[in-house]
């Protein structure tokens, strides 16, 4: 074992929190690691992984990688890969993880283990662990190639601490853009624009259903900032166009795995408990007692929304 | 244009929540009923839009071929789908313990090149597996862009489509220049998500998939169904990932039911220390 590739992930030249998952699986597996900061901004974002305990911290700091290509930024990602000797090559399991380690699989001929949630080393071979049909098994996997490709669930692996230190760092080359390169425009990217934190990352989810209607914003938005959380809501409430689509909490839209996960008017589809059953603890509102959601949450009351919500509210204020 | 969609019949994705353990170990689908994984479904409801005009759906404006890696059985599935509109079938003759993501990518990649499509559709997930990688392998064994996470495509002329890939908290929008790969969100099939060059742009469609009429079903027995040999499509059988033993995950016992609000936030505060 050659050590681990870590993926860094960046937004606008900031080192997205997703980052640090890939740094925790590194750091489980044990062998020696580095992470590569790619992109533009890239060796000012790699100051910020310097104190992880990594060999060293490769940067590939490039005007033309400032909006992800994948068919610029995998050819480079693989080279890296091959020349460091890497052996294992781990991405978050975002979309933009998901998007490129494929591609990365496929140049280097590696077994892609995606979207895992454990790993375990035995006498040298390592397994890794899936959640598959919608959450409801765990399946094992091994790769039968020398070099894996790994994506990591951020739910199941908590972001790495500092552990100090100062990890060098290195500017390497970037290598020639995939052919294909030339066959995709960027056009433009279109940010939704909250105020609230992250989906991915907050500790206080409040997610609502179809059933809150034209009153999604207005019954949930006065909760959501007496918590100082993030706002989700179900597939039905997305697509019947009660709340925006990146709110959208289940297999389709993001996982999620807060320590509070309040969900009001939700039933409880399989598809949206796929995305939010990590949870710490789950409370669900629903005035139909046999709602599915019940099933799995920690705390339920069974009484219309509309009433409770206020009142809820009301407590928690007082 | 010409689209091929690649597409996999799964165990129904609605009641995996009845999935139980074999003894040793393996997922048992057994008593949930066999359909196609429904972001597949949107990749070929997509194939369809784009290759006609949806002020008349009847008149065919291109060429949608689907392809599965299945049993013999799954030809039920590629039936009904040439039912809705596709023009022809491929099933590629394998069961899933001999296929790996890498492995069907290959395998398309030995069917693309035979085929010339213009355009490979994907859904963007297998809703068993989960998984979330074939159309990738594809474009990067082909040379070929990739767009994935789709829920837009406006096809400008037949040599380019405008996509937007929904990332995290935002769209991004990007040109491909055809052929490529691309594969689709359930957002895909909203009134508005697919503009073919063919339709108005005033036009909506229903919200969803089209179902086959009886008459159109039968008119497909007619169409042509291939069957290919893995070996035909792809020289080398290795699989670079085995799967091994599954587990259930441990199940979240339901809570307590709390009578009012004011109990509930005690809890939270006292018990769950949460708020």
């Amino acid at each position: 074992m050659a050590g681990t590739l870590v993926v860094a992930e960046l937004s606008e030249g900031k080192v997205r929190k997703s980052t640090f998952s890939a740094i925790a699986f590194a750091k489980q597996v044990g062998a020696p690691f580095a992470v590569l900061s790619l992109g533009a901004g890239a060796s000012e974002a790699a100051k910020d992984l310097v104190a992880f305990g990594a060999q060293k911290v490769l940067t590939v700091d490039d005007p033309s990688f400032k909006d992800y290509v994948c068919e610029r930024v995998a050819p480079t990602v693989a080279k890296i890969a091959k020349d460091g000797g890497w052996d294992t090559v781990v991405l978050p399991a975002s979309t933009f993880g998901k998007d490129l380690a494929p591609r990365v699989a496929a140049k280097l001929g590696a077994g892609y283990a995606p979207d895992i949630n454990l790993v375990k080393v035995e006498g040298g071979a390592r397994r890794y662990r899936r959640p598959t049909y919608a959450g409801n098994a765990f399946s094992w996997l091994e790769i039968a190639t020398p070099v894996h490709v790994v994506s990591v669930r951020q739910t199941e692996f908590p972001a790495a601490e500092p552990s100090g230190g100062a990890s060098p760092i290195e500017a390497v080359p970037r290598a020639p853009d995939d052919a294909a390169a030339a066959r995709v425009q960027f056009v433009k990217l279109e940010v939704g624009k909250s105020e609230r934190p992250d989906l991915g990352e907050a500790r206080v989810v409040v997610s609502g259903g179809r059933s809150l209607k034209e009153q999604f914003k207005q019954v949930l938005e006065p909760l959501a900032d007496a918590l100082g959380t993030a706002l989700g809501a179900s597939r039905a409430a997305c697509d019947a166009g009660y709340a925006p689509p990146e709110l959208q909490v289940g297999q389709t839209g993001r996982t999620v795995a807060p320590q509070l996960y309040v969900a009001v008017g939700i039933s409880g589809a399989i598809q949206h408990i796929a995305g939010m059953k990590g949870s710490k603890v789950i409370v669900a509102i629903n005035k139909d007692p046999e709602a599915p959601i019940f099933q799995i949450a920690d705390y339920g009351l069974v009484q219309d929304l509309f009433v409770a919500v206020p009142e809820l509210l009301k407590e928690l204020k007082g | 244009m010409k689209i091929l969609v690649a597409v996999k019949r799964v165990a129904d994705p609605d009641n995996l929540n009845k999935i139980k353990l074999s003894a040793q170990g393996k997922v048992d689908t057994t008593g949930l009923e066999p359909k196609p994984s429904p972001y597949d479904d949107y990749a070929l409801e997509t194939a369809l839009r784009l290759t006609e005009n949806g002020t008349n759906t009847k008149a065919r404006l291109g060429e949608v071929v689907v392809v599965t890696f299945a049993p013999k059985d799954a030809e039920q599935m590629l039936r009904a789908m040439l039912g809705t509109g596709a023009d022809r079938a491929i099933r590629v003759d394998a069961t899933d313990d001999a296929l790996d993501g890498d492995l069907v990518a290959r395998g398309l990649k030995g069917i693309v090149e035979k085929e010339k499509p213009d355009l490979v559709l994907l859904g963007y997930q297998q809703a068993e597996s989960e998984s979330n990688e074939v159309g990738q392998m594809l474009a990067e064994y082909l040379g070929w862009p990739q767009a994935t996470f789709v829920g837009h495509i406006q096809s400008e002329d037949d040599k380019a489509l405008l996509v937007g890939r929904e990332i995290e908290g935002a769209t991004a929008q990007v040109r491909v220049t055809l052929p490529a790969v691309v594969t689709v969100l359930d957002k895909i099939v909203k009134p508005k998500s697919v503009q073919s060059k063919h339709t108005p742009a005033t036009h909506a469609y229903p919200e969803g998939v089209r179902f086959a009429a009886l008459m159109a079903i039968m008119a497909a027995k007619k169409k042509p169904l291939a069957e290919l040999k893995l070996a035909d499509v792809a020289a080398d059988a290795t699989l670079k990932v085995k799967y091994g033993a599954a587990e259930l995950p441990p199940k979240r016992a339901a809570g307590v039911k709390v009578k009012d609000v004011k109990e509930l936030v005690a809890k939270l505060k006292t018990e769950a220390k949460v708020v």
